[in-house]
């Protein structure tokens, strides 16, 4: 066990299913000695070389394209696309053939592949380094959609997912690379991925929320524990496939929901949410159904930390919501 | 106007060892007699099937048919390059390479009604064929996707150790496309085992194949990528055997990847939904007419003795017969369960979808038409 941060957990993840199984590999673009721009890949190159751990041109859809081709011949490639922001020219062999392959092939060819991306505001990277893109890919049957938020399903998460049957999205929430730390065994270990996770208990207002804006909610959470409201914290983690139970199990607990998330509202992740809550629980309500969300808009640059959901937004919906 | 639709290339430039006339002008392949007899006995079996498909379209059985008529030497030669290990990664036209390489015809044919004796359960349209026991992947019908696929399939091979060369078939109008460029890219930077074979029919569906690059040729720009090509009549069987398997060779011995250009002809539309006479003439089409592959190798071995005159004609009555019987099987076939709607999307059937999958039976079990099989999912 080691107090780690999300990246280097990211890290020990790729590390320990490379260890596991010699058909993992990682690769992309500054992936190799360099060890990725934000160092997710460090030192892999050296110890497992150039075979396994590898630069490749600058090429989204060739990266995604060829990735799909390795995991229908025996490998399990791990792909790196160094932004969130970059995936788009990677979004046909992604939606049309990654997600499809099982499905249009009655199950003959398979796509056990996973993208790692690192995703979200925070770090002033303007329009291009900070969008949250979850929301096109959960609208893709046949693609896992996963986000971590601490070190410890970092890891468990990662390893999941290498091992999936399926092609999974992996996105890492790049705001929490360095800032959040944590618990993390030596050795592997899975966490399951379509459960969610509790983070705190509270028996007033349910906050669903994943990836950088757990630690947000937190801080609100913390802000309206002094105002008297308890608030029950739930990290989604496995967007598709979403633990559906799960949620509305936490939706009855307290009859009043917020969600959360930096991406744009409409169409956003939060809506599928909302829409589940109100179709199966709806009588258990107390209160409308509200969202935080960043702005519908391109993501800005120099005003990200007003655009980005912050513990002052979201303590305004908990206690709208608590007092409705 | 030039009878190649494509660019201004001088056909004395393409590599060719049957000329028009069915005479050997080059060195022939190392082709035992029966495999020279297959070659050709599975070109008309390409032939006679489209001609099936095509009836069986006008008929209202099938829904789409892409025929691949006058193309057969491009498809059946080269493929026929191909070891059993090795991948064949096809684009639309490839279905009778699978039938030569395994695909069993009556899988073709369900595949064609998608019924339930289809692989693919029915899931693709018409002309999408796969066939995991020959090594040809499904399909999709975005064009170029499949390039970049072979190329890190063959990457997977070579590190895995395996001794496959994957074949990559796509047509002159995905030379267009992002995964050419990617994946030419790609297998020459990780010198990966593949031959891309570009099957230049001169159209993408109604844009002709001079108005998809300024490049020479089709050929010239595996140069930017540090390739070999080689510029083959796609008509001459043997031609497109040679070519890919020299191309192949030089795969398998690790020297990389190259392109393999069979410059042919699309005698029909680009499918059954398609009436190519709004956008060609027919003196384009008609110098072509006089150089059907397939009589091209049936003027050649009946020259050499191999082939008796009129013989091609109880060929054809044969797999016409053969063609036959094995769609009146395939008509009598069931449809899909209705469970493959929402199976196969992940390896497990999950929650949300066995949700969705028993809302919708419960609906057709009251109008009493759900059958056996297509019971609800445990939830």
């Amino acid at each position: 066990m080691a107090n780690i941060t999300l990246l280097k957990a990211v890290n020990e993840g790729l590390r320990g299913a490379m260890q596991n199984d010699p058909s993992v590999l990682c690769f992309g673009e500054d992936v190799g000695p360099k060890g990725g721009v934000f160092l997710a890949t460090e030192n892999l190159t050296s110890e497992f070389g150039e075979g396994r751990c590898f630069d490749t041109p600058l090429s989204e859809d060739g990266i995604i394209g060829t990735a799909i081709g390795m995991a229908m011949n025996g490998l399990r490639p791990v792909a790196e696309i160094q932004f969130q922001d970059f995936i788009f020219p990677a979004f046909d062999q992604i939606v049309s053939e990654a997600a499809k392959m099982r499905y249009r092939s009655g199950g003959q060819y398979t796509v056990p592949m996973v993208i790692r991306t690192p995703y979200g505001g925070g770090i002033r990277g303007g329009l291009y380094h900070s969008q949250s893109g979850e929301a096109y890919f959960c609208h893709t049957p046949g693609l896992k959609v996963v986000i971590p938020s601490t070190p410890y399903d970092a890891k468990g998460l990662l390893i999941a997912a290498i091992q999936d049957p399926d092609p999974v999205l992996f996105m890492e929430p790049k705001a929490l690379y360095r800032s959040v730390k944590g618990e993390v065994p030596d050795e592997n270990y899975t966490v399951d991925l379509s459960t969610l996770r509790s983070v705190k208990e509270g028996d007033d207002v349910t906050v669903f929320c994943y990836g950088a804006m757990v630690p947000v909610v937190e801080k609100a959470a913390a802000l309206a524990q002094e105002k008297g409201i308890s608030t029950n914290i739930v990290d989604l983690r496995t967007l598709l496939p979403l633990d559906e139970e799960g949620v509305l199990e936490h939706a009855k607990r307290t009859g009043r929901v917020v969600i959360v998330h930096e991406a744009p509202r409409f169409c956003g992740y939060g809506s599928e949410v909302s829409a589940l809550i109100a179709e199966n629980v709806i009588e258990y309500m107390e209160a409308p159904i509200k969202r935080v969300t960043g702005f519908d808009t391109p993501f800005p640059n120099t005003l990200e930390h007003h655009y980005l959901p912050d513990e002052r937004r979201v303590l305004d919906a908990i206690e709208q919501t608590a007092a409705y | 106007m030039s009878p190649t639709p494509t660019m201004s290339k001088s056909e004395l430039e393409l590599f060719q060892i049957l000329n028009h006339e069915g005479e050997l002008v080059d060195s022939l392949p190392k082709l035992s007699k029966k495999e020279l007899k297959h070659l050709l006995v599975s070109m008309l079996r390409v032939r006679c099937t489209d001609g099936r498909m095509l009836n069986l379209q006008r008929a209202g059985r099938v829904g789409f048919v892409g025929t691949s008529t006058g193309q057969e030497a491009a498809m059946i030669g080269s493929a026929a390059a191909l070891k059993k290990q090795d991948w064949l990664w096809s684009g639309l036209r490839e279905g009778g390479a699978a039938v030569m390489r395994g695909l069993p015809l009556s899988e073709y044919v369900a595949q064609m009604y998608c019924n339930a004796n289809d692989t693919a359960k029915g899931r693709q349209m018409c002309n999408h064929f796969q066939h995991k026991g020959s090594n040809y992947p499904s399909w999709s019908s975005v064009i170029g996707t499949q390039i970049p696929h072979g190329v890190g399939a063959a990457f997977a091979a070579k590190q895995r150790g395996m001794d496959e060369v994957h074949a990559i078939y796509f047509g002159d109008g995905a030379s267009s496309s992002n995964g050419f460029h990617s994946g030419m890219n790609f297998a020459a930077v990780w010198k990966a085992p593949c031959v891309f074979v570009l099957v230049n029919n001169g159209w993408a569906i109604s844009v002709p194949a001079r108005d998809q690059t300024r490049a020479a040729t089709f050929g010239a720009k595996a140069k930017a990528y540090g390739m070999p090509a080689v510029e083959v009549d796609g008509n001459d069987a043997l031609a497109c055997y040679e070519a890919t398997r020299l191309a192949c060779e030089r795969a398998r011995k690790g020297e990389g990847p190259g392109l393999v250009v069979l410059n042919t002809y699309r005698m029909a539309g680009h499918s059954s939904s398609d009436d190519p006479t709004k956008y060609r003439t027919e003196e384009e089409v008609q110098p072509w007419l006089d150089r059907d592959p397939i009589a091209r190798l049936e003027t050649f071995l009946i020259g050499k003795g191999q082939l008796k005159k009129g013989e091609v004609k109880t060929i054809i009555d044969e797999l016409n017969t053969e063609i036959d019987a094995v769609i009146h099987e395939q008509e009598a076939a069931d449809p899909m369960s209705w469970r493959t709607l929402v199976e196969d999307v992940y390896s497990e059937v999950p929650a949300h979808l066995r949700h969705q999958y028993n809302e919708f039976l419960r609906i057709e079990e009251s109008y009493g038409e759900a059958r056996p099989g297509d019971g609800a999912f445990p939830l």
